[in-house]
């Protein structure tokens, strides 16, 4: 699949906004106004440019807002309806906090549900596509989750420190969600890699009915020059790399941000080398979402002759 | 609304005759020239005269090449043979959207743009509506659906939605312009929910078959597999030049011979 930028920017950075709010709401980062001000700009700033990501590569952004009207059937216009929701209740919840100085604990709860809920549904819009075999599976959200939750922990962390206060809990919290997230990354890729359309019993004979005959194989294109389906699902590009921006999001995504979280631990502050294991665990995010697409075939590819 | 109708009153659909289609895309063209001027926006083309032109269609048509795995498609002696020795035979495979009875595309489709017709069962993209996010070309397995880069929205065949219905053209006109073109009679039309329409007979005697079926999309559209080759018979190969010799009887048979004899 074709690995859009603006697709990679709002999964990140939505999934990392909304799993902010999501750790804010289960009571971490201190409690005064300044701190409130701080971090619920930053959750807001995150979503907000995340979703505004989502909608650059529409053909008609001016009509994004039709898009909440379809959620009883479609991921995409959940995801709308439900990040709209969530930001709204954040929105009063954040005034309440920066003014008031007053969290509400209820509402909090529920802004943790909702942020969660709302990134399930992201992660539905690609987990739920029966075309592409290899985010079929419930460890598709479960990976969205868990690296949304890890990252936010990792930001409250890091906006404590820089502000002088200790947080532990949510040190330690990030230490853990981030180990926790890479593992069922690992098992998510381990799956991926067996899970192919011919796994699940695709092929082009069965894409063309005539297995029947014998074995089938592109003979001519349709036409001469790549078109929009090529470009868009059969996408190939840097796959050879594939191992090797593996490792580089799982160093950087995972590796240097749990080393400085430790360093964190032991050295009871650390504000500025969390902002570096921030930084890397954003672009080891982007990488392995890069890689979330552009390693992904569709079934269209069985009828252009590439797998 | 992108659910889909539990129930559609006819399931309007094509029959496509993978023994007779020749591959000469005349389908293809007279598709694009019909809903370039039909309905919705134009199928438009980018940098067409250039090195590197690239376009929408709703209809395409690729060119398998099969290798027979038993022989049951082929004979030994076809001309079709490939260079590792095995046979092969080429079969012409127009695609265009399929119609499904489930189909992914309308589901999955934020806005409602996407639907599928209680009437006719045709899926169509209501085009005032599509915000061009490009989901239902990921979610269907045949790669029916194109994003227009001119118009930003999604095209899809439509089964000439403004053809069938057409009272303003003649009535033999009234059916999909592919299969209007057909110059070989490839393609069929018709409604696959009566039993005894053409469609559903030709599916019923050729077996038809569903592409994909693992997809779970319950396609309207049907494909008829080639019929499999005869063979011709096997038996010694013929003195051809002594065909092509004139017979000669009697006087002349002998005067012939006679001459032969002497060189």
């Amino acid at each position: 699949m074709h690995p859009a930028s603006s697709i990679i920017v709002f999964t990140t950075l939505s999934g990392m906004g909304f799993g902010l709010i999501a750790m804010l709401g289960l009571g971490a980062a201190p409690s005064d106004g300044t701190a409130g001000l701080v971090v619920c700009a930053l959750s807001f700033i995150l979503t907000g440019i995340g979703l505004a990501s989502s909608t650059f590569h529409l053909g008609h952004p001016e009509r994004a807002w039709r898009a909440l009207t379809q959620w009883r059937s479609s991921w995409l216009s959940r995801e709308g309806v439900l990040a709209v929701v969530t930001l709204g209740i954040f929105a009063i919840y954040a005034a309440l906090w920066v003014f008031a100085a007053d969290r509400v604990a209820v509402v909090g709860i529920l802004l943790t549900l909702l942020s969660l809920v709302t990134v399930y549904a992201t992660a539905m819009i690609y987990g739920s596509l029966k075309t592409v075999p290899r985010w079929r599976t419930g460890l598709t959200p479960l990976c969205y989750l868990l690296f949304a939750v890890a990252g936010g922990a990792l930001l409250a962390a890091t906006v404590s420190a820089l502000m002088g206060h200790g947080a532990e809990n949510t040190l330690y919290a990030a230490l853990v969600l981030m180990v926790i997230a890479w593992g069922a990354k690992f098992v998510w890729w381990n799956r991926s890699d067996r899970t192919t359309l011919a796994s699940i019993g695709s092929s082009p004979e069965t894409a063309t009915g005539l297995g029947d005959i014998g074995k089938v194989r592109l003979l001519e294109a349709p036409h001469s020059s790549p078109n929009y389906l090529m470009k868009e699902m059969v996408y190939r590009v840097g796959r050879k790399h594939a191992q090797k921006l593996r490792l580089m999001a799982v160093a950087l995504g995972g590796g240097i941000p749990v080393l400085a979280l430790l360093a964190a631990v032991v050295s009871a502050g650390g504000g500025f080398i969390l902002v570096i294991a921030v930084l890397s665990h954003l672009v080891g995010m982007m990488t392995e979402r890069w890689l979330f697409f552009a390693e992904a075939e569709h079934s269209v590819s069985l009828y252009y002759g590439h797998r | 609304m992108t659910s889909l109708p539990t129930h559609t009153e006819k399931a309007l659909g094509l029959v496509i005759d993978l023994d007779i289609c020749v591959g000469c895309h005349a389908c293809v063209v007279n598709c694009k020239e019909w809903n370039t001027g039909g309905y919705g926006a134009p199928l438009s083309d980018q940098n067409p005269y250039g090195a590197d032109p690239v376009g929408s269609w709703l209809n395409r048509i690729h060119t398998f090449e099969v290798e027979a795995s038993d022989g049951s498609g082929c004979s030994s002696s076809e001309a079709q043979i490939l260079a590792n020795g095995k046979d092969a035979r080429i079969v012409h495979f127009p695609k265009s959207c399929l119609h499904c009875e489930d189909a992914p595309c309308v589901t999955v489709c934020p806005t409602g743009a996407s639907y599928k017709r209680t009437e006719d069962g045709i899926v169509l993209v209501n085009e005032d509506w599509c915000i061009g996010c490009g989901l239902c070309a990921w979610s269907c397995p045949y790669g029916a659906r194109e994003m227009d880069a001119a118009e930003g929205v999604m095209k899809k065949c439509t089964l000439c939605v403004d053809r069938i219905y057409n009272e303003n053209i003649p009535e033999e006109d009234r059916e999909p312009a592919c299969v209007r073109t057909c110059p070989a009679n490839a393609r069929h039309f018709g409604d696959f929910s009566d039993p005894n329409s053409d469609v559903s007979v030709m599916v019923a005697e050729r077996g038809g078959m569903d592409l994909m079926p693992e997809q779970g999309t319950k396609p309207v559209n049907k494909y008829l597999p080639p019929r499999p080759k005869s063979r011709p018979v096997q038996s010694a190969p013929s003195d051809l030049a002594a065909l092509a010799e004139p017979e000669a009887k009697g006087f002349l048979g002998w005067l012939d011979s006679a001459l032969e004899k002497m060189g």
